[in-house]
């Protein structure tokens, strides 16, 4: 038994009902294969994946259907053999519902693999930059929520001298257990996975965080790691947001990430563990990341699951697997309950950063009218980021989006704390997010303005260059011309005065 | 589906009425205490005085064209009205009362905007206006008559006393230990020997002596603070700073001049040292928002009360510091912010020194 790692207290956070028990028993299920598969082009943080397949293509389990476009993209593969019937646009796992490029895929029911290359018999013998190529290639994406490419966060050994890898299996949002299965059931895939990544970051420490109300979770990683001593588990005390990035290193490191920048600035990368158990998957049998588990939960599904679903599964067909709704739900959302997004309706697809679908009843939301602020500060206690949410909505309300700005509204991530505990159910988070939107619209809009006028700028320059130049080469010409008609009058006067003198 | 987009999609389990509720129930000890000592006059003050706020509240919100049911609701007129209530002088008559809350409500906190927006705390606004248009109803205090024992006035009495023409003033006043001590001061009088006429130390703490309805039980005052300190209405800080300073004061100068200065404990349990650092100072609208502003806020309210009890005309000034200190909180709370997460003190990045995990740009070409 490896010594407990000492823990930093982190400032802040909140304790919700986690109301993990709903699931937290329920072994991971195969989801049966639906009718349709609806993937879409961007289900990570970056440029869309450009499609390769056209309507009507067959195509195999595993083989690419789009390519990654640009430095921070990922690819997209099917998740199982069938028909593409169609390349278009379908309502996206978005609160906003808008259509987005999608590829529809028609299982055939065969499931059958592409043949691939050979997976590599050892990924450790691999130079750490080729397994950086083949996470990329396996379309594997930050698989918490966040969805940023893996690859890229698995290259930054290349600017920045990394020490530690920390592997996120807090899992602090309520309801959630898909990671709290995949640590106890694939322990030992997971640990695979993180130290492939381990070894292509070259870090020599290895921390996974996890939180307390999952002891078997931590009881089983610690099992599979006894045999790497690079790998320590931390076990972290249960406490919203203990999963977020900056604080989760905070507390396992004791090094706070300098504001505005990369945990990497101070040496540490953080993966999730189910990007780890994607990693395992691609390095060790060449499979792309395809399928995921998701909870499925909330007081209003009959029998609360974990799934292990094809991305591209309409959650409605989840939602029957789990028995249908026990009850109208209030709110269906996507993710957790504290940074989770509403979902606009049950046909948009399950995507490869989807960890939870809840469908939460009304006694659940505790959804209720706003009332005044009453400084009570609660807000203030419960922000992990030392801000003051109720002077930043303040100013926000007040249309002064610059003062909230002053007031840390850029370092505010949004987690939720201070709304959960206002007694006055004052949206607070809502008004940050449209704030930073706001902020983002206006400087795209300046942004495209100070474009618009340095084009417009240029162009005027370029014509009265232009006008310049043409009106130079017609003095030019002119003078030519004029030249021209001399010299003619001279050889003429000279032709005269030679035929006068020479007659 | 309706509802916003933004997340939480759960909430703790407190609301604003709840918050209301719980300060109430943390002052029902004192309360019940007070108006068992003071009697039947007592219940009438309280009771006029809550029904007061609650219809200036009521009007105020149809001026505002507020929804009324949601804001009488949310209980905060009827603990401003209890607030007050408990600082009178439980005989005191009933437009004491209804004067109290028309100002604690209107100008206190209705002409701000109403909940949330007001500078100062509203019972003391309501307190401090009082004492000085009524100076004799507002210090006139009687000893403890305790309800059915022989002194206290019957309930049919007990309306004589609040509505009828006023009491008996002479024959039933009684000096509380701050005035006392004041008084005797003026008279140049020594205090050491004075003192032990009026104040009693189990008294002061039990509360069986002359004072405000609901101040002068430390012991239960005490227990409601607590109570409120447990269930996270309010944070130490204000209670703790205030009355630190209140006692390193207090002890310095009664150290160097018994004669001329009471004791740390004297100030401690009586007056409304302990109510003012539970429930008034922590006041949630007009205190600071951050645990170091509150730290400031509290050391300030027991500075100012020390020193206007000392050295100014009144013998008691919870109110006046309160309210002083009401007045800096927006200054408190714009220069004392939490340090932001990946910042320093001055809001700059973090910067390690001598440490640096990016690589040398020219190295990794």
């Amino acid at each position: 038994m490896k010594p407990l790692r000492k823990l930093f207290k982190i400032r802040g956070g909140v304790h919700p009902d986690d109301h993990k028990g709903r699931t937290a028993q329920s072994s991971i299920e195969d989801m049966p294969m639906p009718a349709l598969l609806h993937i879409p082009l961007q289900q990570h943080i970056g440029s869309p994946a450009s499609p390769m397949v056209k309507r009507g293509d067959r195509v195999l389990k595993g083989q690419l259907l789009a390519h990654s476009q640009g430095m921070i993209s990922a690819p997209v593969h099917a998740p199982t053999s069938g028909r593409i019937v169609g390349v278009g646009n379908y309502p996206a796992h978005h609160p906003s519902g808008l259509s987005v490029h999608t590829i529809t895929l028609q299982p055939d029911g065969a499931d059958r693999w592409i043949e691939g290359e050979a997976p590599p018999t050892d990924p450790f013998a691999l130079e750490p930059e080729e397994i950086a190529t083949r996470v990329a290639a396996a379309g594997i994406v930050g698989m918490g929520g966040a969805t940023f490419p893996s690859a890229v966060k698995l290259n930054l050994r290349s600017r920045y001298c990394l020490e530690t890898l920390v592997i996120n299996g807090a899992e602090c949002e309520p309801y959630l257990t898909c990671d709290d299965r995949l640590m106890r059931e694939e322990s030992a895939a997971v640990i695979d996975g993180i130290r492939i990544m381990a070894y292509a970051l070259g870090v020599k420490r290895v921390i996974i965080g996890i939180e307390n109300n999952k002891p078997e979770a931590q009881a089983a990683m610690q099992a599979a790691a006894e045999a790497f001593p690079e790998i320590e588990i931390a076990r972290l005390p249960a406490r919203y947001p203990m999963g977020s990035e900056k604080h989760l290193v905070q507390t396992v490191t004791g090094v706070e990430t300098p504001a505005r920048g990369l945990t990497a600035d101070i040496g540490v990368v953080v993966h999730n563990v189910a990007t780890a158990y994607a990693v395992h998957d691609a390095l060790r049998f060449g499979r792309p990341l395809i399928s995921r588990v998701v909870t499925i939960s909330g007081g209003a599904i009959r029998l609360p699951k974990n799934l292990r679903v094809l991305i591209g599964t309409p959650i409605e067909e989840l939602i029957t697997h789990c028995g249908g709704y026990s009850e109208t739900p209030e709110r269906l959302i996507s993710g957790g309950p504290m940074m989770g997004q509403p979902l606009p309706g049950t046909r948009v697809p399950i995507i490869k950063g989807s960890n939870g679908v809840l469908a939460l009843t009304v006694r659940e939301t505790k959804a209720e009218e706003a009332m005044p602020c009453i400084r009570c500060a609660s807000c203030v206690k419960a922000c992990p980021c030392g801000l003051v949410p109720l002077e930043m909505a303040n100013y926000i309300r007040s249309g002064d989006l610059e003062g909230a700005v002053a007031y840390g509204l850029m370092d505010c991530i949004s987690c939720g704390s201070c709304a959960f505990v206002c007694p006055s159910n004052i949206r607070l988070v809502q008004f940050f997010n449209y704030a930073k939107g706001e902020l983002t619209a206006r400087q795209r809009a300046e942004h495209t303005q100070n474009e618009t006028r340095r084009l417009a700028e240029a162009r005027t320059i370029r014509l009265e260059r232009q006008k310049q130049a043409k009106r130079e080469a017609m003095a030019r010409r002119k003078q030519a011309q004029e030249a021209a008609k001399q010299a003619k009058q001279a050889a003429e006067a000279r032709a005269q005065q030679a035929a006068r003198t020479g007659s | 589906m309706s509802g916003p987009v933004s997340g939480p999609h759960a909430h703790g389990a407190i609301s604003l009425r709840q918050t209301m509720l719980l300060v109430m129930l943390a002052l029902l000890p004192a309360t019940l205490f007070g108006l068992s000592i003071y009697g039947w006059p007592a219940f009438n003050l309280l009771t006029v005085t809550i029904v007061a706020s609650l219809l200036a509240e009521a009007v105020c919100l149809v001026i505002a064209g507020k929804p009324v049911g949601i804001y009488l609701k949310d209980g905060s007129a009827i603990l401003t009205g209890w607030l007050l209530a408990m600082t009178l002088p439980p005989w005191a008559p009933w437009w004491i009362g209804v004067c109290g809350a028309l100002i604690a409500i209107v100008l206190g906190k209705q002409v701000f905007g109403g909940i949330g927006q007001n500078l100062f705390n509203p019972a003391m606004v309501a307190r401090v206006a009082l004492l000085i248009a009524f100076p004799l109803e507002m210090t006139t205090f009687v000893a403890p008559k305790p309800l059915f024992t022989e002194s206290a006035p019957d309930f049919v009495q007990s309306l004589a006393i609040t509505f009828g023409g006023g009491m008996h003033i002479d024959a039933v006043s009684s000096a509380t230990t701050l005035g006392f001590v004041k008084t005797e001061l003026g008279r140049h009088n020594p205090l050491d020997g004075a003192l032990s006429q009026v104040f009693d130390l189990l008294n002061g703490f039990t509360g069986f002596m002359p004072g405000s309805m609901g101040e002068t039980s430390a012991m239960l005052v005490l227990l409601g603070g607590l109570f409120l300190l447990y269930r996270r209405i309010i944070s130490w800080h204000i209670p703790v700073a205030m009355i630190a300073s209140i006692t390193l004061l207090a002890g310095v100068f009664h150290t160097l001049s018994p004669e001329h200065f009471t004791g740390p404990l004297v100030h401690l349990l009586s007056g409304a040292t302990l109510l003012g650092a539970f429930f008034i100072a922590t006041d949630l609208v007009t205190s600071p928002v951050t645990a170091r502003g509150q730290i400031i806020f509290g050391a300030g309210c027991g500075v100012l009360v020390y020193v206007i009890r000392s050295w100014a005309n009144y013998p008691e000034g919870v109110a006046f510091a309160v309210m002083l200190m009401n007045a800096l909180t927006p200054l408190i709370d714009h220069y004392v912010r939490p340090r932001v997460y990946g910042r320093d003190r001055k809001g700059q990045p973090l910067v390690y020194k001598g440490e640096s995990w990016e690589r040398d740009s020219e190295a990794s070409r």
